[in-house]
């Protein structure tokens, strides 16, 4: 029935006859998960840094609470900001549902906890090491959390890749509060679900390998940004 | 210092909120609709014609024909385009639409495996067919996700007395999700499948399928139409979205309806004027 050799001439000629929906989509998809992952970032790496650095009041509950919100099903999230966004919800007035907005503030949500819990790991491991220095210069919470995230900034690419992996590759959140509106808020995972429910499957997989391909060049791109800066620092 | 960046932070959020509000003030339309007019392309194919002549795009949200009305009853979308005409009047008579109108209609049919274990192959009578099937225990695939579809096939069992719910997990198996979604596990598990005409098709994993029931009156499917109401929900653009439904009733937009063919099969048949 299907052959993967199939599958890879459906997915390149995709390639080959690449048309503007096409595009649209693949555009789409990527500003979408790439404002999410970035604004992630913002609240996720300082919030993770304080965890990690800091002995607090609990600081354990913080913890489990952001372990266990990196295991939300896309779905949840999705209904959650429906109800939010919908106009008998209490955002409602700002018309966002159905728009791409609506689908940043969906895959943020899904992400920041990814990567808070990832960078408090991070931060905390080496904190270890850097404690008794902090101590000693007597240097401010601030100075410090700056100076861990910077030392740990290679680390902190692949978490913010983990969030990236997670976010484009989700269906469940986008699909409810984007509604798949073609030209709109249409990005390659909710066209694949649509292929499959028309049962064009094999075009549907193609898409998936486009997928992992884009996927391959945003990590393979920040993988060369990490290795170049890396010779800069020890030319 | 850092709750001046949390001060930017929530500045920066608000004016990008500012401006995706600003952005939604363009001309365009939310229609709640079903899977089965946007799987079968009916909308690609009379969508453009009614945005080059308005110059109103119509964004269209494909779900279940119960998601669907429920999306607009919480006043998510401008006008309501689904097959379930009980729960439409329902939702007119609670005050959420206007006036529901007829717009177009095709049937329903019984997909089966070429096999055709419970032999009901040719029949006519639906409730007949359902009889075997359930007599014979061989497996049904059944939406079960309160979409048009799903209502209209329950409304078939109760009226061949049988109670599909006492077998579910047996011989009927719902699946919970969309009509394509529903088809592809159905014919994999070479289960008897209640689709729309149109949707089957332009269903491109067909197999080796078959219609095995169709032509009962009883699996009539007709369409409706319902502007949202803007006294109820405010934010209802009440102007481009009777423009729509103005047009879609309109001969021009009931031509454009049927003059949609796939593999030179009529999908939707207009019956506005009746």
């Amino acid at each position: 029935m299907f052959s993967f050799g199939d599958i890879m001439a459906e997915a390149l000629g995709l390639i080959l006859t690449w048309d503007r929906d096409l595009s649209e989509i693949v555009l789409l998809s990527l500003r979408v998960t790439l404002t999410a992952v970035a604004i992630s970032c913002l609240i996720g790496l300082p919030l993770g840094a304080v965890v990690g650095a800091f002995r607090f009041r609990g600081r354990g509950t913080v913890t489990v609470l952001l372990n266990a919100l990196m295991g939300l099903p896309p779905v949840v999230v999705g209904l959650f900001v429906y109800l939010m966004l919908s106009n008998a919800g209490p955002l409602g007035i700002l018309g966002l549902l159905y728009t791409p907005t609506a689908m940043i503030i969906a895959q943020t949500i899904l992400v920041t906890p990814i990567v808070a819990a990832l960078t408090k790991q991070v931060v905390e491991d080496l904190h270890g090491e850097y404690a008794e220095q902090f101590a000693s210069f007597g240097l401010t919470a601030r100075t410090r959390v700056t100076a861990l995230l910077w030392d740990a900034r290679y680390s902190l690419l692949t978490v913010a890749l983990a969030g990236f992996g997670r976010a484009v590759a989700e269906v469940g959140a986008v699909l409810i509060v984007g509604g798949n509106i073609n030209h709109v808020t249409r990005v390659m995972t909710t066209t694949i679900a649509l292929e499959t429910s028309k049962g064009n499957l094999e075009l549907a997989l193609a898409l998936g390998v486009l997928l992992l391909g884009l996927a391959v060049i945003v990590n393979a791109g920040v993988m060369a940004l990490r290795a170049s800066a890396v010779r800069a620092a020890y030319a | 210092m850092f709750r001046r960046f949390l001060l930017s932070l929530a500045l920066g959020a608000t004016l990008a909120l500012g401006t995706g509000a600003a952005l939604a003030q363009d001309a365009f339309i939310v229609v709640q609709s079903t899977t089965s007019t946007q799987n079968s392309g009916l909308f690609d194919h009379i969508l453009p014609m009614f945005e080059d002549k308005t110059g109103i795009d119509v964004r269209v949200v494909a779900v279940g024909t119960g998601q669907a009305i429920k999306n607009a009853a919480n006043g998510d979308g401008d006008v309501l385009f689904v097959h379930a005409k009980p729960a439409e009047e329902k939702f007119v008579a609670e005050g959420h639409g206007v006036t529901r109108f007829d717009v177009m209609y095709n049937d329903f049919v019984i997909v089966g495996p070429p096999d055709d274990p419970a032999g009901v192959a040719g029949t006519r009578d639906v409730v007949a067919a359902l009889t075997k099937i359930a007599g014979t225990q061989a497996p049904f695939a059944s939406r079960g996700d309160d979409s048009g579809t799903n209502k209209a096939e329950l409304r078939l069992w109760k009226g061949a007395g049988i109670d599909v719910q006492a077998a579910s997990g047996g011989w009927y198996r719902e699946t919970g999700s969309g009509m394509g979604a529903t088809l592809n596990t159905g014919t994999a598990m070479g289960a008897y499948i209640m689709t729309d005409r149109a949707t089957w098709i332009a269903f491109g994993n067909k197999g080796n399928y078959g219609i095995v029931v169709e032509g009962d009156p009883k699996m009539f499917n007709q369409y409706g139409i319902i502007l949202v109401n803007p006294e109820k929900h405010p934010s209802v653009k009440a102007g481009a979205g009777q423009a729509f439904i103005d047009w879609v009733l309109s001969d021009e937009g009931q031509a454009a309806i049927a003059g949609y063919e796939v593999d030179g099969q009529q999908l939707f048949f207009p019956n506005a004027g009746g």
